[in-house]
């Protein structure tokens, strides 16, 4: 399974929980290659299955306690079945560029999964759904390996990996938690999904 | 020293050292990304690695690192840091970009002065990052997400005749053009940047810059910054260009406050003399400050 869950893939087997995927008849169909900002909320969206920017809020805040005003100054956009990014600000019409700030989001799926470089950047927010690892563990993480952890007793899905590291100077016994990537977490399995260009044997 | 160099021997003081400089292997050093950590986190992570990571004299989130493996460690793994030469990080600090603004980076890929920029912008205002190379695209890209920045866009076009249009403004506030270029500066970290070096090649690509930076001075508001850089010694790809540009556009090269050694832009090459403010650019030797060799000028754009 190692290579099946990268950040570029999609349906994981197993989830606990995941976004609204609600469709309509009267709404326009998703153009794959095109930027488009996600509606305010579901009543205004246009485009069947896109989220809504309500929705993806609510869906960091329940999953894992990040709080909305976290994306204050946040727009989210579609690219891609369901791949959404995030981009500080707002722009204009964006059908001419290869990238708007990051990937944050994989939706259009039962269980939606945050990218690696999304939880790196916004998950030390994060108040819940936290797995901590000890060094072993990060270090098997890091490398992209699963592994099996019976002691989580917490949700299923997609989790927060992170791990300690010291904050001041070396006799600062006190660490500070550093994110690692995204888990998904079934069967007590923690499966890495950090993609095969962000791994690394430490 | 590669026989290419020679041609520099008269317009360097002490070429000796000079020359011997370039034999040098260049040390490591890291910049810490203050969009995902600060430096005293990155610093004791190192420590508790057991990597020395002094800050350089001149820039405190600069290390100089004991390892020639810095991309295998825990603060690479975190986005906490980006493997990045001395000199290289020297353009962002001329362009000075502000929260909030939107800047101009001309020839991005890879991108570590696009995520330098980034980080001195907090992550706030616009980069709008493109490069003519889809290739070498996917590494800015790469770089960006992994640094965790969000205020990026990237484009894919020629800078030569880059429009505005699919974007939120009319002009940016500044431009950084990091020109490509013939590379010399480059000897300490690569000893085959010269390789295939040709005076044809001096010719093709200084008309290039030439034309990116017109470009950049065009699109740029009145008043705005626009910064210009390449990693080579030649005169060619460096005072020419200002000289051409300063002829072509409404812009003046002003002073520059860099906090490293450096010598004035030169005033004549070859038999041409150039308008004499090209010495407010900056030149960078190898043994001035040990580092790799490189150039940089900061223009104005006129009202």
């Amino acid at each position: 399974m190692s290579d099946d869950h990268s950040d570029a893939d999609d349906a994981p087997p197993i989830a606990t929980d995941g976004g609204s995927s609600p469709s309509a008849d009267d709404l326009d169909e998703n153009v794959s290659h095109r930027f488009d900002r996600l509606a305010p909320t579901d009543a205004e969206r246009t485009v069947e299955g896109r989220p809504s920017r309500a929705t993806v809020l609510s869906w960091w805040e329940e999953r894992f306690g990040i709080p909305p005003a976290t994306f204050e100054n946040h727009t989210f956009w579609e690219k891609g079945n369901g791949k959404l990014w995030v981009l500080a600000g707002d722009d204009a019409d964006p059908s001419e560029v290869e990238a708007m700030g990051a990937t944050v989001l994989r939706t259009r799926q039962e269980h939606w999964k945050p990218t690696t470089d999304a939880v790196q950047r916004f998950g030390h927010l994060a108040t819940k759904n936290v797995i901590d690892l000890d060094l072993a563990e990060a270090e098997r993480f890091a490398a992209g390996e699963d592994q099996d952890i019976e002691r989580w007793d917490g949700d299923w899905g997609y989790l927060i990996a992170a791990h300690e590291l010291p904050r001041e100077t070396a006799d600062d016994a006190d660490g500070e938690r550093a994110i690692l990537g995204v888990g998904l977490y079934v069967h007590g399995e923690l499966r890495s999904t950090v993609p095969k260009g962000r791994r690394r044997d430490l | 020293m590669h026989e290419v160099l020679e041609r520099y021997r008269p317009i360097v003081d002490e070429f000796d050292a000079f020359a011997a400089a370039v034999e040098r292997p260049l040390g490591k050093t890291v910049r810490v990304n203050t969009i995902k950590a600060d430096v005293e986190r990155v610093r004791a992570a190192f420590e508790d690695a057991g990597i020395a990571a002094e800050p350089t004299a001149w820039n405190p989130e600069l290390l100089a690192v004991d390892t020639d493996g810095p991309g295998s460690t825990w603060p690479a793994f975190h986005g906490w840091i980006h493997s990045q030469e001395a000199v290289s990080t020297l353009p962002p600090i001329a362009l000075d970009p502000q929260p909030g603004e939107t800047i101009w980076d001309a020839c991005a890929a890879p991108g570590s002065k696009t995520t330098q920029i980034a980080a001195m912008m907090d992550d706030e205002g616009r980069v709008v990052a493109n490069d003519r190379n889809m290739g070498r695209l996917s590494a800015l890209r790469f770089n960006a997400e992994r640094l965790g920045v969000t205020n990026a866009i990237v484009t894919n076009r020629d800078a030569r005749n880059y429009s505005l249009d699919p974007l939120a403004v009319d002009e940016f506030d500044r431009a950084l053009v990091d020109a490509p270029c013939s590379g010399e500066g480059t000897l300490r970290k690569n000893p085959a940047a010269l390789d295939s070096w040709s005076e044809g090649f001096l010719a093709d690509v200084s008309g290039v810059q030439t034309d990116v930076l017109q470009r950049a001075i065009q699109a740029t508001k009145p008043g705005g910054r626009v910064v210009y850089s390449t990693c080579t010694y030649a005169p060619e790809e460096n005072e020419t260009v200002l000289d051409r540009v300063l002829d072509a556009e409404n812009c003046r090269i002003v002073e520059q406050e860099l906090p490293i050694e450096t010598r004035p832009g030169i005033t004549e090459w070859d038999g041409t003399s150039f308008d004499p403010s090209v010495e407010r650019a900056a030149r960078i030797y190898p043994h001035l400050n040990d580092t790799g060799g490189f150039f940089v000028a900061t223009l104005e754009v006129g009202a």
